[in-house]
């Protein structure tokens, strides 16, 4: 909200200096977010009177006008239109610094020869001093004004641009902050006088009001005038609400717009004369019923939303917008003022629903208290008299079935030490809530207070003790330590695993990313190397911001790839990536499940580039090697088994079984899927669940001792069938007692193996722990692995 | 030792010059009566290998002088392998005399070896000269992502203070991300985080289902499911419903903290994030403390840390503030407590949170928040 200062200090003396003043304001939580500085840029812009206009010599439209400036007088030359002798003016000198007229740029004034008259200076628009858009018309000051003072004396304002917290609406207001400062600096409070005269017949002989949903209406206020005629508002109101952001419109509508400002109270003016049958009934919409607004546009409301009814239909959305039908225009005469106060959620949820936020809106869905309806209803009914003219009619219109009194409240100064760990005197406490309107009762080591009418967001001790803590400013509360003991120690967590699992990944080369949760059809649609409906189907968001952003990801693949994509158009090489992230699995009626999922992708070259060379490309071995790695440092025991994945190529995938579980992949990707995603080599992925796999990495370890006795180390090369695996012969030869371990060192199939067939080259370690083997001892275990292998595989020794 | 050392030194001369020596003393009187044509032999191979030694110049000519004068096949080999055919006087003399020549000869050998590899060394020092400046072979280097760079560090301060790191749902109910959190329908305070909402069909209206606005929504678990003493942190995505430009993506990183036990107070709530600001900005960088709103705290607090870039004097970054706000906190509000079953009569409990990619973006001048989540390593692997 913006708040000029010089309306401010029509209701309180301050003694701060601008900068000060925000400061204090914002600490204590009305955070002054900016401050424009009306007339700093002014100088050498004075009061000046004009004393006499002639004509300009060589030119019809302009005019040269001497103007008085105290201790001199100046002749310039000038176009504008409103001129008299005797009118006091905005005088620039030459190098004033002034917004030019047409580009809106600023400017300095120089002295310059019109039409061959030299001007030295000029009188100046608003435009020109940059405080509206009216260059048409020289401003004109009122004749009080000194000559030769400072314009900036006159028009010079510093506009504060505060942001106001949800919780205080009565800050939405002039007043409102009045009341802060007068908390924060102990200046007194001045308040406009409102008397006015009610000289025509009753209010309740000419409107009737009933409330017929008083949960949503706690009160309904409303004042009559008659006799109105309806003009443009006096210039200094005019620019108040221009300061403060909003735009005149006619006297009628720019006094209830001054009022809110002033009280933080919305009010609503009707066409007297369009209420038909005099009635007012605040009512719950009909589902569907439509009302025009003053907008032009109609709306069609639900039995959620508020009306201000007449005996014929809704005449304005409460609380939102008056109906184009009962609105005040030129033809006006009689004003019926409506100042009510209206359930928050509700006018919430109709500003929502219709899209149509405004300045009321605002202030009634953040829960404004009745009380303020009178009050601001009497002021804007004295203004509209004084400015608009008319009568009123005597009382006002007063349905107030919703009152909720102000309760007071029980504090201590202990509850005061307990919260914030600094001990407050009571008369310190009182202090500071009186200074804020509250009303103090104290009883021994405790006060009652009673929060002021205006505040609704005073309900236990705790917000009294916020009202202490930060007039008394939190720079007061002194910084401590936590003292109490620790909670219990962690268990395992997936915290840690996924740490672990970040840390390891960096190690072997790959480069963490981040992607975004969401994702389209689109995108997932590119895994499926043949077309079929997504089973299950992913999370949809309702409210997409975007359609690319539409679908919970079931997998990080996706996103991963379209990385990879993105990278190569700028990047040759090996490129490793990884991302460690949710995705989100449907449930019925439950929230989804969201697995921790690592998913590793690897492309291009084995090694960097280099001076020593380095051409290999990554393959499936280099994906599965880092899980084999990966797994290891975790300490889980994985076997691999043929993998089934439609995104994967269909011989070049394995499935990471643990524990008997699935909960892994590994593989190159289908090239159908690396087509799809723009991709025009070869791509390996691996993916595990950390979330499934979190369970088996808890367990100690056991050390083994270190062996006592030394190995024996044998190479033995067999040739076998093509489709035997390693993994089969591997576990035969593990099974034999004294073998250790177990490594595979050549894989070979060509010339000098029978077509086929391949050969296999083990080194297998053999170790015993209570004896130093001996070589027939090996021999003898070496012969049983060979015989077993012959049986099982038909294999022989390769020679 | 050994009779030809004793000779040696009681001479005081070098054996190699066996003209002078006879006469001096009886025993090498002796010696010269018993010198035989096979001492004679000896001393000669001794001779000739001793002068040849001294013209070896590499390892190679070393090894065949080896071989040639202390070989299988060598005199001196023959020599000692007939000493058994002597008598036993011939045998004692001639034997003494044979192994003193060999052990001389491989005291020199090994000396000469010694200063022949030294020799070597050098030359191949200068042969394999390397040029240093050439680039290291390239081991892999990966980064962690910024953001988890900076959760880490974060979760580490707190841990050093007791904090547990814990994590909750990114998709919630309305009651944890609102509801619970003294946000009920129709709060204004729900204007200012724009919700994505989940497309949960028909059944979707009695209990709405969302994207969480806010790490907040862990605290409403917690404090429903742990015990006090609580002291927590907890780091994740969040989500809004906003388009993306340089300073907002729809996705972001928030961590919330939540201690709950008794006698927690506001004066720990700032020792706790005096200690954070410390430790994370450094101890000169100035802190401020504030009042402000939030729903689920009471009194509020917003901390913020004096401008990074102008140091307090304002500047664009800090809107001109000399100021830069980094989080939110307060303590928590009775109406959360009591609604996950803890009695604020009895416990108080402070809670905080703070936005991440602010401080990566402050600390390194990052100026577009959605370098972040574009995965271009370009970006990446600058930190």
């Amino acid at each position: 909200m913006k708040i000029p200062l010089k309306w401010l200090q029509e209701y309180i003396g301050i003694t701060l200096t601008p900068a000060d003043l925000a400061n204090r304001l914002t600490m204590a939580g009305t955070e002054v977010k900016g401050m424009q500085d009306i007339g700093g840029s002014w100088a050498n812009i004075v009061v000046g009177q004009i004393t006499a206009i002639n004509p300009h010599p060589n030119a019809d439209r302009l005019s040269l006008a001497t103007v008085d400036l105290g201790t001199e007088q100046q002749t310039v030359v000038t176009g504008a239109p409103n001129l008299k002798v005797g009118d006091k003016v905005a005088f620039a000198y030459v190098r004033a610094q002034l917004v030019d007229g047409h580009s809106g740029r600023l400017f300095r004034l120089k002295s310059a020869k019109i039409r061959g008259v030299v001007s030295n200076g000029m009188v100046c628009s608003e435009k020109e001093l940059g405080i509206s858009d009216n260059h048409e018309e020289i401003i004109v000051l009122p004749m009080g004004v000194e000559v030769g003072a400072s314009i900036a004396d006159y028009l010079g304002d510093v506009i504060l641009d505060l942001d106001i917290t949800p919780n205080r609406p009565d800050c939405l207001s002039v007043i409102g902050i009045a009341k802060e400062v007068t908390a924060l600096t102990g200046q007194g409070l001045d308040l406009p006088e409102v008397s006015y005269e009610e000289s025509i017949s009753p209010i309740d002989q000419q409107i009737s009001v009933e409330i017929a949903a008083p949960d949503l209406c706690p009160r309904y206020c409303a004042s009559l005038i008659t006799g109105v005629k309806i003009a443009e508002s006096p210039k200094w109101m005019q620019q108040r609400l221009l300061a403060c952001g909003m735009r005149p419109i006619s006297n009628i509508v720019d006094i209830t717009n001054y009022v809110m400002l002033e009280y933080g109270q919305p009010l609503h003016a009707f066409d007297y004369h369009q209420i038909r049958g005099k009635r007012i009934i605040v009512r719950r919409a009909t589902d569907g019923e439509a009302i025009v607004t003053l907008d032009g546009i109609e709306r069609t409301l639900s039995e959620y939303m508020l009306v201000i009814a007449d005996e014929e239909g809704a005449v304005a959305i409460a609380g939102v917008m008056g109906g184009a039908g009962s609105e005040v225009g030129e033809e006006t005469t009689s004003i019926l003022l409506e100042s009510a106060n209206f359930n928050p959620a509700s006018i919430h949820y109709t500003g929502r629903t219709l899209r149509l936020p405004s300045e009321a809106c605002m202030r009634f869905e953040r829960g404004i208290r009745p009380e303020l309806t009178l009050p601001a209803l009497k002021h804007a009914t004295q203004l509209i008299i004084q400015i608009a003219g008319g009568q009123a009619a005597r009382g006002l219109a007063d349905e107030y079935p919703g009152k909720l009194e102000q309760k007071p409240i029980l504090l201590s100064t202990s509850q005061v030490e307990r919260l914030l760990g600094i001990e407050f005197s009571l008369d310190q406490i009182v202090s500071v809530l009186t200074s804020l309107g509250f009303d103090c009762k104290i009883r021994e080591s405790e006060v009652w207070a009673t929060p002021p009418y205006w505040r609704s967001d005073i309900h236990q001790a705790v917000d009294l003790i916020e009202e202490v803590a930060r007039i008394i400013g939190y720079d007061k509360i002194p910084t401590t330590m936590l003292s109490q003991p620790l909670p219990r120690p962690d268990p395992d967590s997936i915290i840690r695993l996924k740490q672990k699992t970040r840390c390891s990944l960096v190690g072997y080369g790959f480069q963490e990313v981040i992607t975004y949760s969401l994702t389209s059809l689109e995108m997932l649609n590119r895994l499926l190397p043949e077309p079929h409906p997504l089973e299950p189907m992913p999370l949809r968001v309702a409210n997409p911001m975007t359609a690319d952003q539409e679908y919970l990801r079931p997998n990080l693949r996706a996103n991963l790839l379209a990385a990879l994509c993105a990278n190569r158009r700028h990047e040759d090489g090996g490129i490793k990536l990884f991302e460690l992230g949710r995705i989100y699995l449907p449930r019925q009626k439950d929230l989804p499940e969201e697995p921790e999922m690592l998913c590793g992708i690897l492309s291009g070259d084995r090694l960097e580039k280099s001076w020593q060379g380095g051409d290999e490309l990554l393959t499936f071995f280099d994906a599965k090697g880092v899980m084999e790695g990966l797994l290891n440092r975790l300490g889980v025991e994985a076997s691999f088994e043929q993998g089934s994945e439609e995104s994967l190529h269909p011989n070049k995938q394995a499935a990471l079984v643990i524990a008997g579980n699935r909960l892994g992949v590994v593989g190159e990707l289908h090239p159908k899927v690396s087509q799809a995603f723009e991709i025009g080599e070869t791509v390996c992925l691996f993916e595990i669940n950390l979330t499934a796999l979190l369970s088996l990495t808890i367990g100690h370890k056991i050390f083994q001792p270190i062996p006592k006795f030394p190995s024996i180390v044998r190479d033995l090369a067999i040739v076998v069938d093509a489709e035997i695996t390693h993994q089969e012969v591997q576990n035969i030869i593990k099974g034999y007692p004294l073998v250790v371990q177990v490594a595979l060192f050549d894989v070979y199939s060509g010339e000098q193996v029978p077509p086929g067939k391949k050969s296999l080259a083990y080194r297998i370690t053999f170790q015993s722990p209570t004896h130093t083997l001996t070589d027939e001892e090996v021999n003898r275990v070496q012969q049983q692995i060979l015989s077993k292998l012959t049986s099982e595989f038909s294999a022989t020794l390769r020679g | 030792m050994s009779a030809r050392k004793n000779l040696q030194s009681s001479l005081g001369t070098r054996f190699i010059v066996p003209s002078f020596e006879f006469a001096l003393t009886p025993l090498l009187l002796i010696a010269y009566n018993f010198k035989t044509p096979m001492i004679k032999q000896l001393e000669e191979i001794e001779s000739s290998a001793l002068q040849e030694l001294g013209s070896i110049d590499n390892i190679k000519q070393l090894e065949s002088w080896q071989v040639r004068y202390l070989g299988k096949k060598s005199q001196l080999t023959k020599i000692l392998r007939s000493l058994a055919t002597l008598s036993l006087d011939k045998r004692k003399t001639v034997g003494a005399y044979a192994n003193e020549v060999k052990g001389n000869l491989e005291n020199r050998l090994e000396q000469k070896r010694q200063v022949l590899r030294e020799v070597e060394l050098a030359a191949s020092a200068r042969r394999e000269d390397i040029d240093i400046t050439l680039p290291g072979r390239p081991f892999p280097v990966g980064h962690l992502h910024p953001i988890t760079q900076t959760l880490y560090e974060i979760c580490d301060i707190f841990v050093s203070m007791g904090f547990q790191v814990v994590e909750g749902p990114e998709v919630e109910w309305d009651y944890y991300n609102f509801e619970a959190l003294n946000i009920p329908k129709e709060h204004p305070a729900r204007d200012t985080m724009s919700t994505s909402w989940i497309d949960s069909g028909t059944e979707g209206g009695e209990r709405p289902m969302l994207l969480r606005t806010h790490t907040t929504s862990v605290s409403a678990r917690i404090i429903e499911t742990m015990h006090p003493p609580i002291r927590v942190v907890e780091p994740g995505k969040v989500y809004r419903y906003e388009a993306s430009d340089a300073t907002h993506t729809p996705m972001f990183y928030q961590i919330d903290g939540l201690a709950v036990d008794k006698g927690i107070t506001m004066a720990d709530l700032k020792g706790t994030l005096y200690e954070f600001s410390r430790r994370f900005f450094g101890e000169d960088r100035k802190v401020r403390f504030r009042c402000d709103y939030f729903p689920f705290v009471e009194p509020g607090i917003e901390m913020a840390i004096e401008c990074l870039v102008c140091n307090g004097k304002g500047c664009r970054l800090c809107g001109n503030s000399g100021w830069i706000e980094i989080l939110g906190a307060g303590m928590t509000h009775p109406q959360v407590l009591q609604c996950g079953g803890i009695d604020p009569e009895v416990y108080q409990s402070f809670a905080f949170g703070i936005g991440i990619e602010r401080l990566p973006m402050l600390r390194y001048g990052i100026d577009d928040i959605r370098l972040f989540y574009g995965s271009d390593l370009r970006f990446l692997r600058q930190f």
